[in-house]
């Protein structure tokens, strides 16, 4: 269906109203499907597995749909099918500037890869689909061609992203040398009698290969600038799923083929995790574009996840299987919410961006008059990623700290340390997130508009509208009733570590319970306590009040005249937490101040600006391009362009390759 | 679920409302009397919040239904977040809303809609106190989170009512964490109140305001609520440091007796806050706002050494 979707919106290319619409309608139907096949897996038990043998030698095309698979897949078509719904509208600004056709074309077949990534069950027709995925992603990244900065951002991903899979191949190539065969159920087999080393070993190589992928800090250089340059509904795509791919290979590497893993795996996790969330937030609070604040919360929500990843690997280590549950549970349910808030936030930006024409937030303001009900969804999305009760968002990090608060309840020492710093950032992870989104709902939709791009700023089209409300529905079901959805996400979980969670569901108020009634909560009854509470008190101060006139007036300014400037800016909304965390960001100044006079008494405009000193450029990135620089150099001179040369090089080749022939038993 | 039932749960709802106000009227007293000043009787903020009900209310032109429904969600959510605390018993069990998590975010919750409300309006002073609120707010709650599950692990649940029950019965071992995450909690206590040295609730003066430069733009009865919520939420946390930290004298039933002496316990307690507090504010200057961080930073290290020491 969806490879359809991709041919035919390359023949309708000429016509833009058709190719959107065949395009858009045959990805809504393909996630449709899959999203209710991946639901019906997910509620039934494990699913098929099929393939067929290919030509070629080791490559099977084979899938297989266990409850992990299932899960994801269904992660994948909830976000397309909402987000292709929203293209319908949001594509049409495209039309006579780029060429709806080919987004269609690369939108589908971005999907599709998608969805053979999370069903592979091959080693090597996996890193076909993956590869797939990344360069339909990299076409749809520079989509917007004509922008040099977009342009800039797909090549620094397709660098990136290319680095990492070299990583994840030598993963998979170690496994191969244990197995024989690419099949994962081989690969599970093979590596069981694995010598620590060569565990170790794999464990780093997926470590860096996948984690580039999901863009953990210190790898995440290429998210922030390629999220932003694709178009939005492709962005959510990229931030809600894509990276959970990355997410969804570490689990089935780390839990699925590798046997016994050691504890330091898990507190690197944690520790990578805590990092990634922290600063991830640090970074999303200095940044005014709006796009790119949304990807910096990528970073932060993928630190969360691997927060609930590395318990679970800890717990797993220590035999603690239950615990291990619980905590890949918490893993799994962030990530389905992190992909529901994401898209939504996504698609939301997207139409205010389409509408205003800008990424800078500090040229917005006012925008809830102006676009009602995309504030109403930007505004659910926040609290979502907030973490404010009664959302999704709540849940799952309330189930990721239950689970830390077990391994400090159980371990000693040194993990125990580590467990706490990483409940420490975690904490400090959902004030700042807040901070943030204090900062980017207010200065974009409240107070009053800072340009006339903002004052003419209109509602989207009522399909895109439609989509965020698919969001934001799912946003308020998965926290209002995030004890049912908790027993369907718990025996995924409990499938891989083998026994079930401590987490039970009852259904007395849909209310969770950890361990024995260690915690237990029910956002059920905090929504209708809340609604209650809020029905009440406006009916009470209604009846004692009623007689009260209300008469709007001017925003108070000590008698000045009130204009937009006044208002605060983005800028000056977060440079209070960011010069408090100075020591990390390295924030850098320059004030540019125009005088009227020789002597500098009156000045006439001032221009202040504050970025942050690229401190992974500078000491990582930087150095590692001078060595490979130097080592290129190196090598040149055996370049000699004398064909003699050449020929003598691949004498010795195969010599040398007939040698190791001969010495292979 | 019995008639009575009902009842004790509908009390412990309209205690913190109930009671708030005279709270911050004793801590205005004691106040006054520590600066030489005879200071308003104690009933002066009820008079108050009556007066703000009943007048005419001017809101701004930019302010959008954000600015309007702000007062109200803040408002209710101390109230659930009352309904979820242990305040003079321990036999009303709450295991849908009571764990720690649950509060401190709902908590968070009426901050963030408060600070919403701040920028709304549009006016330089409403946005700069956002920002330092959401500032306070963000470092407050590593301290917060960490000191209260210091109680957890030593009373062995989240559940904010049991963690009450569970505390009682702890060897003296367990006295050392205990303090240290008092002193971290009494820190945040500070810094999520709006109290000296972060704020100063008494001004209006633009270079050292927080919580009243959000709230500057409101009139009426929505001023009303929102100081209203202020003073509840300073009573919720002065009876978690009261009833999780030193549980003394806390009733574990619902009889007339125990009952009568845990609010006398509660009221003693109080007043011990209120007089800290208050001599706090009498001697001490407010810091400089981005030293602020320090403070808050010290708690947050002396809860995870808490949480280190916990066996």
């Amino acid at each position: 269906m969806f490879a359809a979707g991709a041919i035919g919106s390359v023949l309708l290319k000429r016509n833009n109203l058709a190719a959107n619409a065949w395009g858009g309608g045959l990805a809504i139907a393909g996630s449709a499907a899959g999203l209710i096949f991946s639901t019906s897996i997910l509620f039934n038990g494990n699913g098929p597995s099929f393939g067929t043998a290919s030509s070629f030698p080791l490559l099977d095309i084979t899938f297989c749909l266990d409850q992990l698979a299932a899960f994801f897949m269904m992660v994948v078509c909830l976000v397309s099918l909402l987000a292709s719904i929203y293209s319908l509208g949001y594509v049409r600004h495209y039309y006579g500037k780029y060429s709806v056709g080919v987004l269609g074309f690369f939108y589908n077949t971005f999907i599709a890869s998608m969805v053979l990534v999370v069903t592979a069950h091959n080693a090597l027709f996996f890193l076909i689909a993956w590869e797939v995925m990344s360069l339909a992603s990299y076409f749809l990244v520079i989509f917007e061609r004509r922008e040099p900065s977009n342009v800039r951002a797909g090549s620094l991903y397709f660098v990136m992203t290319h680095a990492g899979t070299v990583f994840i191949i030598i993963s998979f190539l170690l496994m191969f040398t244990l197995a024989g065969s690419f099949d994962f159920e081989a690969l599970k087999a093979g590596v069981a009698s694995a010598s620590p080393l060569m565990k170790n070993a794999i464990f780093l190589t997926a470590l860096v290969g996948f984690g580039t992928k999901a863009g953990i800090i210190p790898l995440h250089i290429w998210l922030p600038g390629a999220h932003p340059a694709a178009p939005s509904h492709v962005s959510a795509l990229m931030s809600g799923v894509m990276i959970k791919t990355g997410i969804y290979m570490l689990i089935r590497i780390y839990f699925d083929i590798l046997p016994d893993t050691y504890e330091w795996w898990g507190l690197a996790l944690l520790a990578i995790g805590a990092l990634s969330s922290l600063l991830g937030v640090l970074y999303a609070l200095s940044e005014h574009d709006l796009k790119r604040l949304l990807a910096f919360h990528s970073i932060e929500n993928i630190g969360i996840i691997l927060l609930g990843i590395g318990s679970s690997l800890v717990f797993s280590s220590a035999g603690m299987d239950s615990l291990a549950a619980l905590a890949l549970t918490a893993a799994l349910f962030h990530t389905l919410n992190h992909a529901t808030f994401k898209g939504l936030l996504f698609i939301a930006a997207g139409s205010v961006i389409a509408s205003t024409g800008t990424r800078n937030i500090e040229e917005y303001g006012g925008l809830i008059k102006f676009m009602p009900l995309t504030a109403l969804f930007f505004l659910v999305g926040s609290m979502a990623i907030s973490a404010l009760p009664p959302l999704n968002g709540f849940f799952s990090e309330w189930l990721t700290f239950q689970a830390m608060f077990q391994g400090v309840a159980s371990f000693d020492a040194a993990s125990k340390a580590i467990f706490i710093l990483a409940i420490a950032s975690l904490a400090l992870t959902g004030g700042l997130a807040a901070a943030c989104f204090v900062k980017a709902f207010g200065i974009t939709f409240l107070a009053r508009p800072r340009s006339d791009a903002a004052a003419a700023a209109r509602e989207p089209q009522k399909v895109s509208l439609l989509a965020m409300a698919g969001f934001a529905a799912v946003i308020a079901a998965l926290g209002i009733f995030a004890g049912s959805a908790l027993r369907e996400i718990t025996p995924v979980a409990a499938n891989i570590t083998g026994t079930p969670a401590i987490a039970t569901a009852t259904n007395g108020f849909q209310s969770v319970s950890i361990q024995d009634g260690f915690a237990s909560l029910s956002m059920s009854a905090i929504f209708v306590l809340f609604a209650a509470a809020v029905v009440s008190l406006t009916a009470a101060v209604f009846i004692l009040t009623r007689r009260v006139q209300i008469t709007r007036g001017r925003t108070w300014d000590c008698g000045a005249d009130l204009t937009p400037k006044m208002e605060i800016t983005a800028t000056g909304f977060s440079r209070s937490l960011i010069t408090v965390t100075r020591g990390v960001l390295r924030p850098q100044r320059e004030t540019e101040i125009e005088y009227h006079d020789a002597n500098r008494y009156f000045p006439k405009t001032g221009t202040v600006t504050m970025w942050l000193h690229d401190i992974y450029q500078a000491y990582l990135y930087q150095p590692l391009q001078e060595l490979t620089t130097v080592i290129a150099n190196k090598i040149t001179r055996v370049q000699s362009g004398n064909t003699n040369a050449y020929i003598l090089y691949i004498f010795f080749t195969l010599i040398g390759i007939l040698v190791m022939m001969d010495l292979k038993p | 679920m019995s008639v009575t039932l009902v009842i004790y749960w509908s009390l412990q709802i309209l205690l913190i409302p109930t009671l708030s106000p005279l709270l911050v009227g004793v801590t205005r007293r004691l106040k006054a009397v520590l600066q030489n000043r005879t200071g308003a009787p104690v009933w002066q903020s009820y008079r108050d919040l009556w007066k703000l009900f009943h007048k005419n209310e001017v809101i701004s032109e930019d302010a959008s239904w954000i600015f309007l429904i702000a007062p109200y969600l803040v408002f209710a959510v101390t109230l659930i977040v009352g309904a979820s605390i242990p305040l003079i018993t321990t036999a009303l069990s709450n295991h849908l809303t009571g764990d720690f998590l649950v509060v401190v975010y709902l908590l968070a919750f009426g901050t963030f809609f408060l600070a919403l409300a701040g920028l709304d309006a549009g006016s330089a002073f409403g946005g700069f106190g956002s920002s330092r609120e959401m500032m306070v707010a963000a470092l407050a709650e590593g301290g917060l989170i960490l000191s209260l599950l210091t109680l957890a692990l030593l009373s062995r649940t989240t559940n904010l009512i049991a963690i009450s029950e569970n505390i009682h019965a702890l060897p003296m071992a367990s006295f050392t964490p205990i303090v240290l995450a008092f002193i971290s909690f009494s820190i945040a206590l500070l810094a999520e109140n709006s109290r000296y040295p972060f704020d100063n609730p008494s001004t209006h003066l633009e270079l050292t305001m927080i919580h009243e430069a959000m709230i500057l733009e409101y009139s009426g009865k929505r001023l009303g609520l929102m100081e209203w919520t202020s003073a509840n939420k300073f009573l919720i946390f002065i009876s978690l440091g009261a009833n999780l930290f030193f549980p003394w004298g806390i009733a574990s039933s619902l009889d007339p007796q125990p009952l009568m002496l845990a609010f006398a316990a509660l009221a003693v307690k109080a007043m011990i806050f209120c007089a800290f507090v208050a001599v706090l504010e009498s001697s001490i200057a407010k810091l400089r706002i981005l030293r602020l961080p320090e403070l808050m930073y010290t708690s947050m290290i002396i809860s995870a050494i808490a949480v280190g020491l916990v066996v």
